[in-house]
């Protein structure tokens, strides 16, 4: 069970440990920095910190001793444009990092505000944009989801088969490659869009997917949080069942699925749309235990009188072993459970607002 | 009068101090008639700075601002604006990125 939790915040990047006196912070990094992404990458133990500087831009950086010390390596960009182009492109935020296969020592997937996938073969020391999917000419219908540009926030790797990749975008759909990002298939039929046209709704590659969540265990499991529903597949995201069965609300971002137990899921719903904040100022995790046919509404230890607490698609996590989960909002709140959500421990108030919540190797 | 040294005729570039919390970054002493042309010899001997400055298109990043002799540059895309000899080329943050 991992003792360890990378917090990556508006201000910083926090490692929080658990020694003999309960969970506390343990260092920081990049104080005063957004960090809008950390990977802890459980081949060869390096840490990633994205950062999104206000002015100077994205940068990377890599730590081999659990962040004591950082060197800055390449960060994702788009190659030069010819002359004149008129939407030359230049990466806003680093959504997404994912470690490649476990025979793949230092390949690494990113995804990108705007949204693009990017691969490193090097452990980050530079990166090549997928134009595979870069180049489709559906992505000239992607359109922003929070942001004034798409973005490609999950990357799904196939612990089976590191060239299965899943990646889900704001707005843009679910797209699979099956052959290492060679070649890539809209997905995701079942899923529908009520914000658009009526003859638009069912349309792959305007879903507002928040969140693609996959089950490593069975990786064909996966559970989408998306703009209007929930939604889980059995196929590996050819297409999806929606999961109406959650409460208090559909609307959310963020999602985690067990990586054993295909049929256990965890959300956090929230008001939806110009509102976003919990129903009823009251902060829960919903559960499902059964592959989305009922919910349990978990709220033991969570505030539960003006809480105002969102949690962002990135701010939620589940151990390796799925014994513990790991959620921060955007108000600075962060909590531990240790019983798969029965009841939660808050670990620390006040931290600037949480991008993102990660289970140390 | 004594001849000045060729090094005082080249223009300085001056880099706003919040950069350091990141990286070095010390005015310096370039050749160039053009504020594109500065900021490249500038990089060629820090190139880990181009990045801080300029998007991935080569063009001044959103919210940098960049001054020659108190004004403002007008293209912020191909960076043409003139530079002179006797030019302070200022790098700053603009308080929009703030």
């Amino acid at each position: 069970m991992s003792d360890a939790i990378h917090v990556a915040t508006r201000k910083g990047l926090f490692l929080l440990e658990r020694g003999a006196r309960g969970w506390a912070v343990a260092r920081v990094s990049f104080l005063g920095d957004p960090v809008s992404m950390v990977l802890d990458d459980r081949r060869d133990g390096t840490l990633y910190a994205a950062l999104a500087l206000g002015h100077f831009g994205v940068k990377l950086h890599r730590s081999d001793d659990l962040g004591r010390s950082w060197s800055e390596v390449c960060a994702p960009a788009f190659p030069a444009a010819p002359e004149g182009a008129g939407d030359a492109p230049t990466v806003h935020q680093l959504w997404a990092l994912a470690a490649g296969g476990p025979r793949e020592a230092g390949a690494l997937w990113a995804g990108t505000i705007p949204a693009a996938l990017f691969r490193s073969a090097d452990r980050g020391a530079s990166w090549t944009l997928v134009r595979s999917l870069w180049d489709r000419p559906e992505r000239k219908e992607w359109a922003g989801g929070g942001y004034d540009e798409p973005g490609l926030h999950s990357i799904c790797v196939d612990p089976r088969d590191p060239r299965r990749l899943r990646c889900a975008i704001s707005t843009g759909g679910v797209w699979a490659s099956d052959d290492g990002g060679e070649t890539w298939t809209p997905c995701g039929h079942g899923m529908y869009a009520e914000y658009m046209p009526p003859e638009r709704r069912d349309d792959l590659n305007v879903q507002d997917v928040h969140r693609l969540a996959q089950c490593a265990s069975s990786p064909d499991v996966l559970y989408v949080q998306h703009h209007n529903g929930t939604f889980r597949s059995t196929d590996g995201a050819r297409t999806f069942t929606e999961i109406t069965a959650i409460r208090p609300s559909k609307f959310g971002f963020a999602v985690a699925a067990h990586p054993a137990d295909p049929r256990t899921a965890w959300f956090v719903p929230a008001v939806k749309d110009e509102r976003r904040v919990p129903v009823d100022g009251r902060l829960v995790v919903a559960r499902t235990r059964d592959g989305g046919e009922s919910f349990e509404v978990l709220r033991d230890g969570l505030p539960q009188e003006h809480a105002y607490d969102l949690v962002y698609r990135h701010g939620l996590d589940v151990s390796d072993d799925g014994g513990r989960l790991v959620m921060g909002s955007t108000t600075g709140g962060l909590w531990i459970s240790e019983d798969g959500g029965d009841r939660w421990q808050l670990l620390a108030a006040r931290l600037p607002p949480i991008y993102q919540v990660a289970f140390g190797g | 009068m004594t001849p000045r040294r060729t090094v005082d005729r080249m223009p300085v570039v001056t880099f706003t101090r919040t950069l350091e919390r990141h990286l070095a970054a010390p005015a310096t002493r370039v050749a160039g008639a053009t504020v594109r042309e500065a900021l490249d010899e500038v990089f060629r001997a820090n190139p880990r700075l181009r990045s801080y400055v300029l998007d991935d298109q080569g063009r001044l990043r959103k919210h940098v601002v960049v001054f020659v002799d108190g004004e403002l540059v007008a293209d912020r895309d191909r960076l043409t604006d003139a530079v002179r000899p006797s030019s302070a080329v200022f790098v700053m943050q603009a308080l929009s990125g703030g």
